[in-house]
C-alpha cells in the first residue's frame, strides 16, 4: 500500500446564502460540503462522480484553496492546508494545481498563450527562463511551439484546455485536481485529452482528483470511484469492484440511468433501478438519510437516522442502512 | 484563410524571425476582421470620417482656416455681420470676423477640452473601479462605490456649473470642473466588468498560483476593460465637447475673445433670427462633431461585442 | 415504413454563411428523411452543422449571415424553402413543432406556465380558442408529461420549477399541438444525468403513444442509442452514414463513425481510445473531394479529389465513403 498523500477528515463546507425574519434574522445555510472524509494513495486517480449540486466542485475548490473550509482538516503530506494563520505557503500552491472545467474562462482572452502560461512561471520559477520553460511546456502536452503567440479564441475548445493543463504543470504540481477537465468537450477530443491526462499522470508522477459526472469515463480511468449525493460520499470502492457490484441504491440509480451503446453495457446497468426524482436543493436537506426522497429501498429509519458509512467488504465503504443492518445482524 | 490552421503543420523548430512575422501575420488578421466588421455599418464610416475630418481641421487650423487672424483680437466693422458669401462661406460675425475660421480654430478648444478631461479622468475612474470591484463587499468598495452613487446622482451639467461658477472662468477650470462630474462613470463601467471577471476561471487560477494582487489587477483584469473603455471614451468625447460648450455658452469656460463653440452660439443668439447664421454655424459644428464622436463609439462597441461573442 | 410517403425530405441541402474573410460552406448535401411515426437520429460533433440543418428546416436560420444555396426541404411534399411566410406558420407550430437545449432559455421568464401555453395553443388553433379551453389544453399537456398536480403548476414561474420539470413542460408545450413531427435539439444534455434518463424516456413514451414523428439531434451516442429508430451521423455538412440505429452501433461503416463510436468511453471498460485526430475543417476553404480525408486513416488518391456519392450497403444502410464503392467491393472480393 503506497503513502497517503491526501488526508481529508469531516469536511463541512456551509455557505450563508440569505437571511430570512425581519427582526431575529436567521441565516439560510447551504450544506454544499456536509461531513465528508477520504484519502487519496500517491499515484491513484480518484473519481469523484455526482450530479449537479452534489458539492464535488466544492471540494476541488477547498481543495485548490479558493475557500476555507467550515470545518474539518486536510491534511496534504502531512501538513495541515489550512493552519490557523490562513494563508496557505507558496510551495503547497506549488504543490497542488487545479483545471477547471470551463476551458473558455480559464484563459485570459486578452492575452497570448505564452503569457497565460508565464503567470505561474514568474511566480514559481522566476530564476528559470521564461521562454524555454513555455516552450518545455507546450511541447511536454505536444502543442506546437507556435501557439505561444495565439490568443485563446484562436484555438479550439479542446486546445485551450490541453494549454490549461499545461499551465497547471508549470508549476511541477504533484497533486491535480481535475474539475470536469473534459465536460464540454466533444467526444472526438475527449479522448486526447484524456489520453494526454493518463501519459503526463505516469510521466510525472502525479495524483488525480477527477471530479467528473461521467460514470462511464471514470470506469475506464479511475483507480477508485466515490459517488457524492448531497454533499455527503454514499459509496467509495475500487474502480473494477464498483462497477461491478455497485451497493448503494443510488449508486445503482445512477448507473442506469448512463446512456450506453452496446449490449455489454446494457447488462452492466442494474434494470430493475428506475430514475425517480430529482436531487432537491442543498437549503432544505431533508432529515435522516438525504436521498429518502428518492430511494425505492426507503425503510422508515432511513427517515430518522442519518446512516454512518460502514465497510461492506474490502476497501469497498456504503453510507446506507441497508448494510448497516445485516452488519448488525451478522 | 486564417493563419491558425496553417500552423498545425508547422513544427517547433522554428526561427525567433518567423515567429515575429506570423504574429505579425495573425495581428494583421484580427485587425482586418475588426475592420471588416467596422466597416459593415456604414453609419460607424461616416462616424469615423467626420471624426477624423474634425482632428484634421483642428491640428491644421492655422492652413484650413481662410482667415486665421480672425482668431486673434480684430474688428472689420465695414465686413461686419455679412451673410454667408463665396468670400465668408458662413457669413461674419457682429465685428467682423470670419465664422468658419472661428469655427475652424473652436474645435482646438473643444478637442483640448475632451481630450484633456478624458486623460484626467480614465485612469483615476478605471483605477478605482478596478479596486472597488475586486474587492468588492469590503469597507474601501462600499466607501468608493457610494460616492460615485452621489456623484452620479447629480446631473453632470448641473455638477459642472455650480463647480465652475466658484472658480475663476477660464478654460483650466472649466475642464476641472467637467473632470470633476466625470469620473464616476467610468469606476461604474469598470468595477461591473471588474466583478464580472474576479469570478472566472483564469482570475481564479492566478489567485491560487499565488499572484500578486497587482498582477491580477494589471495584467490579468485591466486588458479586457480596454475595449469597454475604448468605446466610453469615444461616446463621451462628444458629451464633454458639449459641457464644455455649454459652460462657454453661460460664460463660465473659454474666455473672448478665443473662438470657442458654445461662446459663439452665446454671443450670436443675440442676433436672432436676422443675422441666423452667427449662432446657427457653430451650432451645427458642435452637432457635427459629437455626432461623429457617438456613431464612432457606436460602432466600436458593436465591433467589441461581436469580438467577445 | 419504407413504402409509406415520407414525412419530411432534406434534399441535397446546401446552406453558406456569408462572414469575414469569405463565405464558409457549411451544409454541403445533406440528405435526410423522415416517415410518419418514426424516430430519427442525428449525432456530429460541435460545429458540424447539425443545428443550421434544423435550423433550415424550420426556416429560422437567421439570414443573414445565412443564404440557402441549394437544395429543397419538402414536408408531406411541398418545399418549405418556397413557402410565404402565412403558409409556414401554417406548418410550424402546428404540424411541426421544436424542443430546444436549455429549458430556461425556452421559457419567457416573465410569463408563468399557463400564459406560456396560451400563445402556442392559440397559434394551433388559428386563435379560435376560448381562455376554458386553452386551460383545459395545457393542463391535459401537462398531465401528458407526468407533472403532478398540474392546477397548480400553471401558475408557476419558470424560476420555480427545477430543470426537469421546465423540460417537461417544454416538452408538454411541443407536443400539445398533437403535431406531426418533433425536432428535438439536445433535449437532455442540460441536465443531470438520472434526470436525462427520466426525460428521454418520458419523450420517448410520449412520442410512440402519440405517433409522432421525432427528430432528435444530440452530439450524445448513448442518447440515440437507447432512443432512435434510424440514426443520421453528420460530418462537415454532410451525412456520411445511416442505417438503423442497432445496426449502425453494431457494425459502423464510415471511418468517421467508426472513430466516433471508439470515442465513447464504455462502461464495460477497455479504455479510452484516442479519438479522432485534427479538427473539423475550416468552412471556409473545405478539403475537395470528401471532407473528411484529412483526418481518415484510410484515405485513397479517390477521397481528394472527388465527393464520395452515398453507397448503399444493405437495405437502409447507405455510407458516403469510397471503401464501399463499387470498385473496391470487387477487389475486396
Amino acid at each position: 500500500m503506497s503513502e497517503a498523500i491526501l488526508e481529508v477528515r469531516d469536511l463541512k463546507k456551509h455557505f450563508v446564502v440569505d437571511h430570512i425574519g425581519t427582526f431575529r434574522r436567521q441565516p439560510v445555510t447551504v450544506r454544499a460540503v456536509d461531513g465528508i472524509s477520504f484519502d487519496l494513495q500517491a499515484g491513484e486517480t480518484l473519481g469523484l462522480v455526482g450530479e449537479s449540486g452534489s458539492g464535488k466542485s466544492t471540494i476541488a475548490y477547498i481543495l485548490a484553496g479558493m475557500y476555507r473550509p467550515t470545518q474539518g482538516r486536510i491534511h496534504f503530506r502531512g501538513l495541515d492546508l489550512f493552519s490557523e494563520n490562513g494563508k496557505r505557503p507558496l510551495f503547497l500552491k506549488k504543490e497542488i494545481q487545479i483545471v477547471f472545467q470551463d476551458p473558455g474562462s480559464s484563459l485570459n482572452p486578452r492575452r497570448t498563450i505564452a503569457q497565460n502560461l508565464a503567470v505561474p512561471l514568474q511566480i514559481h520559477k522566476p530564476d528559470k527562463n521564461i521562454m524555454r520553460e513555455t516552450l518545455r511546456l507546450l511541447e511536454l502536452v505536444d502543442l506546437p511551439a507556435i501557439y505561444m503567440y495565439k490568443y485563446p479564441n484562436m484555438l479550439s475548445g479542446g486546445e485551450k484546455q490541453i494549454v490549461a493543463i499545461a499551465r497547471a504543470l508549470a508549476t511541477d504540481p504533484s497533486f491535480m485536481i481535475l474539475d470536469e477537465p473534459t465536460s464540454a468537450l466533444d467526444v472526438s477530443v475527449q479522448g486526447k485529452v484524456i489520453n494526454l491526462l493518463m501519459r503526463l499522470q505516469s510521466d510525472l508522477d502525479l495524483t488525480y482528483l477527477f471530479i467528473t459526472h461521467d460514470l462511464s469515463l471514470m470506469r475506464n480511468i479511475a483507480t477508485r470511484v466515490a459517488i457524492m449525493y448531497l454533499g455527503k460520499i454514499c459509496e467509495i470502492s475500487k474502480g473494477s469492484e464498483f462497477f461491478q457490484n455497485p451497493q448503494h441504491p443510488y449508486t445503482q440509480m445512477l448507473l442506469s440511468s448512463i446512456p450506453v451503446v452496446s449490449k455489454d453495457e446494457e447488462k452492466l446497468k442494474p434494470a430493475k433501478m428506475i430514475p425517480t426524482g430529482e436531487i432537491p436543493s442543498p437549503v432544505n436537506i431533508p432529515p435522516g438519510c438525504s436521498f429518502n426522497t428518492r430511494c425505492p429501498k426507503k425503510m422508515d429509519v432511513c427517515f430518522e437516522i442519518d446512516p454512518d458509512f460502514v465497510e461492506i467488504s474490502r476497501q469497498h465503504f456504503a453510507r446506507c442502512h441497508l448494510f448497516g443492518q445485516t452488519q448488525k445482524q451478522g | 484563410m486564417s493563419i491558425s490552421s496553417q500552423s498545425d503543420l508547422v513544427s517547433a523548430e522554428i526561427s525567433p524571425h518567423e515567429f515575429s512575422q506570423l504574429w505579425r501575420a495573425s495581428r494583421r488578421e484580427s485587425l482586418g476582421r475588426a475592420w471588416y466588421k467596422f466597416s459593415r455599418n456604414p453609419l460607424s464610416l461616416i462616424g469615423a470620417g467626420t471624426v477624423l475630418f474634425v482632428i484634421i481641421l483642428a491640428v491644421f487650423a492655422p492652413y484650413i482656416a481662410p482667415y486665421p487672424e480672425h482668431v486673434k483680437p480684430f474688428t472689420d466693422f465695414a465686413n461686419a455681420s455679412n451673410p454667408p458669401s463665396s468670400s465668408h462661406w458662413f457669413g461674419t460675425d457682429e465685428i467682423g470676423r470670419d465664422i468658419l475660421s472661428r469655427i475652424i480654430f473652436g474645435y482646438r478648444f473643444s478637442l483640448t477640452m475632451g481630450l484633456v478631461v478624458l486623460s484626467i479622468v480614465v485612469p483615476v475612474g478605471v483605477f478605482l473601479g478596478l479596486v472597488a470591484g475586486y474587492f468588492q463587499h469590503t469597507w474601501f468598495d462600499t466607501i468608493i462605490m457610494r460616492i460615485t452613487d452621489i456623484f452620479l446622482a447629480v446631473p453632470p451639467l448641473i455638477l459642472a456649473l455650480s463647480v465652475a461658477s466658484i472658480l475663476e472662468r477660464n478654460l483650466l477650470n472649466s475642464m476641472l470642473a467637467v473632470c470633476l462630474t466625470w469620473w464616476p462613470w467610468y469606476t461604474r463601467l469598470v468595477y461591473g466588468i471588474t466583478t464580472g471577471l474576479r469570478n472566472e476561471f483564469f482570475v481564479t487560477s492566478a489567485e491560487i498560483t499565488g499572484a500578486s494582487k497587482f498582477h491580477i489587477l494589471f495584467r490579468e483584469i485591466l486588458p479586457n476593460c480596454i475595449s469597454p473603455v475604448f468605446t466610453k471614451m469615444s461616446l463621451d468625447m462628444g458629451w464633454v465637447i458639449i459641457i464644455g460648450a455649454s459652460l462657454s455658452f453661460v460664460g463660465l469656460g473659454v474666455q473672448p475673445p478665443n473662438p470657442d463653440l458654445g461662446t459663439m452660439v452665446a454671443a450670436g443668439r443675440r442676433y436672432l433670427p436676422d443675422e441666423w447664421w452667427m449662432s446657427v454655424f457653430p451650432a451645427l459644428a458642435i452637432v457635427l462633431v459629437v455626432l461623429g464622436f457617438n456613431l464612432f463609439g457606436d460602432g466600436l462597441r458593436d465591433l467589441f461585442a461581436a469580438e467577445n461573442s | 415504413m419504407v413504402n409509406k410517403a415520407p414525412l419530411l425530405e432534406i434534399k441535397n441541402l446546401r446552406v453558406h454563411y456569408k462572414v469575414y474573410g469569405g463565405v464558409l460552406k457549411v451544409l454541403d448535401g445533406v440528405n435526410l428523411t423522415v416517415y410518419p411515426g418514426e424516430k430519427v437520429g442525428l449525432v456530429g460533433e460541435t460545429g458540424c452543422g447539425k443545428t443550421t440543418t434544423m435550423k433550415t428546416a424550420l426556416a429560422i436560420l437567421p439570414v443573414p449571415p445565412g443564404v440557402v444555396v441549394g437544395g429543397e426541404i419538402l414536408y408531406k411534399g411541398r418545399n418549405l424553402l418556397a413557402m410565404s411566410p402565412r403558409q409556414l406558420s401554417n406548418v410550424r407550430g402546428r404540424e411541426m413543432t421544436m424542443i430546444f437545449q436549455d429549458p430556461m432559455a425556452a421559457l419567457n421568464p416573465v410569463f408563468n406556465v399557463e400564459q406560456q401555453f396560451t400563445p402556442v395553443l392559440k397559434h394551433a388553433a388559428k386563435n379560435h380558442l376560448s381562455n376554458k379551453e386553452i386551460h383545459a389544453q395545457a393542463v391535459l399537456a401537462l398531465q401528458d408529461v407526468a407533472l403532478a398536480d398540474p392546477e397548480r403548476l400553471l401558475q408557476a414561474y419558470p424560476i420555480q420549477l427545477s430543470g426537469g420539470m421546465r423540460q417537461r413542460v417544454c416538452i408538454g408545450m411541443a407536443l400539445a399541438t398533437r403535431p406531426q413531427l418533433l425536432i428535438a435539439d439536445e433535449p437532455g444534455t442540460a441536465l443531470d444525468v438520472t434526470i436525462q434518463a427520466q426525460v428521454l424516456r418520458l419523450l420517448n413514451n410520449l412520442v410512440d403513444r402519440l405517433n409522432t414523428s421525432i427528430i432528435l439531434i444530440t452530439h450524445s451516442l448513448g442518447v440515440v442509442y437507447e432512443t432512435v429508430d434510424r440514426l443520421y451521423v453528420m460530418y462537415a455538412g454532410n451525412i456520411v452514414e445511416v442505417a438503423p440505429t442497432r445496426k449502425l452501433f453494431s457494425n459502423p461503416l464510415h471511418p468517421y463513425s467508426q472513430g466516433l463510436m471508439d470515442a465513447v468511453p464504455k462502461l464495460s471498460g477497455g479504455g479510452i481510445s484516442q479519438g479522432i485526430s485534427g479538427r473539423i475543417p475550416d468552412y471556409s476553404h473545405p478539403p475537395a473531394g470528401c471532407r473528411f480525408h484529412t483526418r481518415c486513416s484510410h484515405v485513397m488518391e479517390i477521397c481528394r479529389h472527388q465527393k464520395p456519392p452515398e453507397f448503399e450497403v444493405e437495405e437502409g444502410h447507405k455510407v458516403a465513403c469510397y471503401l464501399y464503392g463499387p470498385k473496391n467491393q470487387e477487389a475486396a472480393v
